[in-house]
Parts: C-alpha cells; sequence; structure tokens
C-alpha cells in the first residue's frame, strides 16, 4: 500500500486552518462567492449553522480528505464516538478542531 | 464511454468480476479490481489490490491509493459477493455474519469510499448487484438473498443522498449464471429456477455487462435508484 506523504502530525493551528479553508470551500461552492467572516466561533449545525447538512457531510469529508493528502493522517471522522457524544464535535469550527487533534493524540 | 475513465470493480478474480474488469479494459477505461486471493491472470492497464472488502482499513487503503494515482474515479462495480445455500434450520450464524459481511458491509464500505471521491468532481457511477433470488424468494437460500435484498435497500436510498452530488446508484440482478457461485447447487434446482424466468435460459456475463454499459453511461445521470432484474423476473 502507499505511504503517507508527510507523516508530521499538523499543529492545533494547522487543523483549524485547514477546517476554515475546507468551510470557505464549501460556502463557496454554494452559494457561488466567498462568505462573510468565518473563524472558529463558526457554527457548523444548529439554528445559526452555517452551512446545510449536506453541507456540513461535505465539509466533513472534505477534511478528511485533506487530513490524509496532507499529512498522511488517516481518520474516519463520523465514526461511532462522534455520533454518540452529547455534544457534537461538529458543532463549531473549533469543537470539530479539538475533536481531531484529540482524535491525531490517540493515534500517536 | 470516455477514454481513460477510472473503473474499481470488485471480486475480480474469477467469474463475473474477470469478465467485466476485461470488458472495461477493452473499452478504454483503467480498471482496479480486488478479491482476497491474487488472481492467475494480468491484463495491461489494470491494478489489483488483494483485500477482503469487508475490512474498513484496507477498503480505505485502496481507495486512497486511487486517489493517489489517478486522482479520480469515475465508476463502481460492487460484484464481491459470496453464496451459501441451506435451509435455515441448518444454518450456522458464523454463516450469516460472514455473508452479510462480504455481501453488504463490504458493498457499505465500498460506496461510502467511492463517494468521497467521486462527490469531489460532482460525478460518479455507482452499480450494486443483487439477484432475481430476491424477488423469487428461493428456498435454501434465505440469508443470501437477505443480503442482497439489503443491497437493493441501501442502494435505493443512497441514491437519494448521493443525487446532490452527481452521483447515480443503481442495481443489476443476474439469474443464475454458469459460475463457481452455483457450482455445489443441483442441476435440477438450477433448471427449477430457470423455468420460473419470462426467458428459460442461464444468463451469461455479457447480460450482466449490458446492464451495466447502460447504467455507467454519462448520459445515464437521469437513471439512479433502479434495479433492473434480469431474465425478465420482476
Amino acid at each position: 500500500m502507499d505511504q503517507p506523504r508527510n507523516r508530521v502530525n499538523p499543529s492545533r493551528s494547522d487543523v483549524v486552518n485547514m477546517v476554515l479553508s475546507s468551510l470557505e470551500e464549501v460556502l463557496t461552492m454554494a452559494d457561488g462567492h466567498s462568505p462573510g467572516a468565518i473563524g472558529e466561533e463558526t457554527y457548523l449545525i444548529g439554528r445559526d449553522a452555517v452551512l446545510d447538512s449536506m453541507g456540513l457531510v461535505t465539509l466533513i469529508v472534505d477534511v478528511e480528505q485533506r487530513l490524509e493528502e496532507d499529512y498522511g493522517v488517516v481518520l474516519v471522522l463520523a465514526d461511532e464516538r462522534a455520533m454518540s457524544q452529547q455534544h457534537s464535535p461538529f458543532r463549531s469550527v473549533r469543537s470539530l478542531a479539538d475533536y481531531i487533534c484529540r482524535r491525531i493524540e490517540e493515534q500517536g | 464511454m470516455p477514454e481513460g475513465e477510472v473503473v474499481l470493480i470488485t471480486g475480480t478474480r474469477k467469474g463475473i468480476g474477470r469478465y467485466l474488469a476485461e470488458h472495461f479494459v477493452k473499452k478504454g477505461a483503467l480498471v482496479e479490481g480486488c478479491s482476497r486471493a491474487a488472481p492467475d491472470w494480468e491484463l495491461e492497464r489494470y491494478t489489483h489490490h488483494c483485500l477482503d472488502v469487508a475490512d474498513e482499513a484496507q477498503v480505505r487503503a485502496m481507495l486512497s491509493s486511487i486517489q493517489q494515482r489517478h486522482g479520480r474515479l469515475d465508476i463502481l462495480i460492487n460484484n464481491a459477493g459470496i453464496a451459501s445455500m441451506n435451509h435455515v434450520l441448518l444454518t450456522p450464524a458464523a454463516t450469516v455474519d460472514q455473508i452479510m459481511a462480504t455481501n453488504f458491509r463490504g458493498t457499505f464500505l465500498l460506496c461510502r469510499e467511492a463517494a468521497k471521491l467521486m462527490q469531489r468532481r460532482r460525478y460518479g457511477r455507482i452499480v450494486n448487484l443483487s439477484t432475481v433470488a430476491v424477488p423469487l424468494h428461493l428456498e435454501g437460500e434465505s440469508i443470501y438473498a437477505a443480503s442482497k435484498s439489503a443491497i437493493v435497500t441501501f442502494s435505493q436510498i443512497l441514491a437519494r443522498e448521493l443525487a446532490d452530488f452527481g452521483i447515480t446508484c443503481n442495481v443489476v440482478a443476474p439469474t443464475p449464471i454458469e459460475t463457481d457461485l452455483i457450482r455445489n447447487v443441483p442441476r435440477e434446482k438450477i433448471e427449477a429456477i430457470v423455468n420460473r424466468l419470462a426467458i428459460k435460459r442461464l444468463g451469461r456475463f455479457e447480460d450482466v455487462a449490458n446492464v451495466i454499459d447502460f447504467f455507467v453511461r454519462p448520459e445515464s445521470d437521469y437513471i439512479t435508484g433502479q434495479v433492473i432484474y434480469l431474465g425478465g423476473v420482476c
């Protein structure tokens, strides 16, 4: 099997930037123009979310692919734990970034 | 089909899968295939992966490899399948687990990971294989038919969930064909099944490829969630 191209784990700020870059791409694709200000506080699900459900699916898949392609980190983000957590790790950019960092740390 | 399309076919070591691999290579596709054991044949423009389709990590690794080498995946054909003919009262639980793992879990994993690649280009064609044993309710095939019935329901819902990504998902359900899968089925049993078809003959690989060719055409972008039974079964 092919080896990951880069074995250095991303830092938290790398992960945040990756999620924001991916979010910007998904929002631009949906609206056809650049989104307004987005940051760690931006909600991904719930009443104030900037994404619809399909947008969230696209975002999660895109982040998984970027993690693998840029860092060789293979994660299925929507695993049993993520789906059963009372406070979804997908609720905001911050919680998603924290969740990804935690999962990477656990993988070692 | 457009030259250079990337096609992934599961269960290519023999039978329908091998035929389909050769068929798509002839049509100018770049074909990727897989099976648990290595095949005893080679083909230009064909790459083989040895893996168990029910193994999540192995399936992910294969799709990563396809993405890295081709940067795209256009067509997925979920052909890998195992069968076990037995009376329900004589069926071990382990057999149920094995059949569901290969036939259903394998199809699910391949669809999920393939769709992740396909959605990037907003284009994809998925064809899953079921069987006429589902509508014919064949005695002795309860577990096999149930696993293939699960594939039908899964595919129909998948078709809806993937429609916005430009990905279609359809099902072809063959009649018995002369393959290893029916090698151990008594001749009279096969004849009894053939007698229940509108067109009374065994299926051929070409019959399966013909339906798949239709489903995977770029022009078939308005065809999704459909099940085509061969031999006139409905």
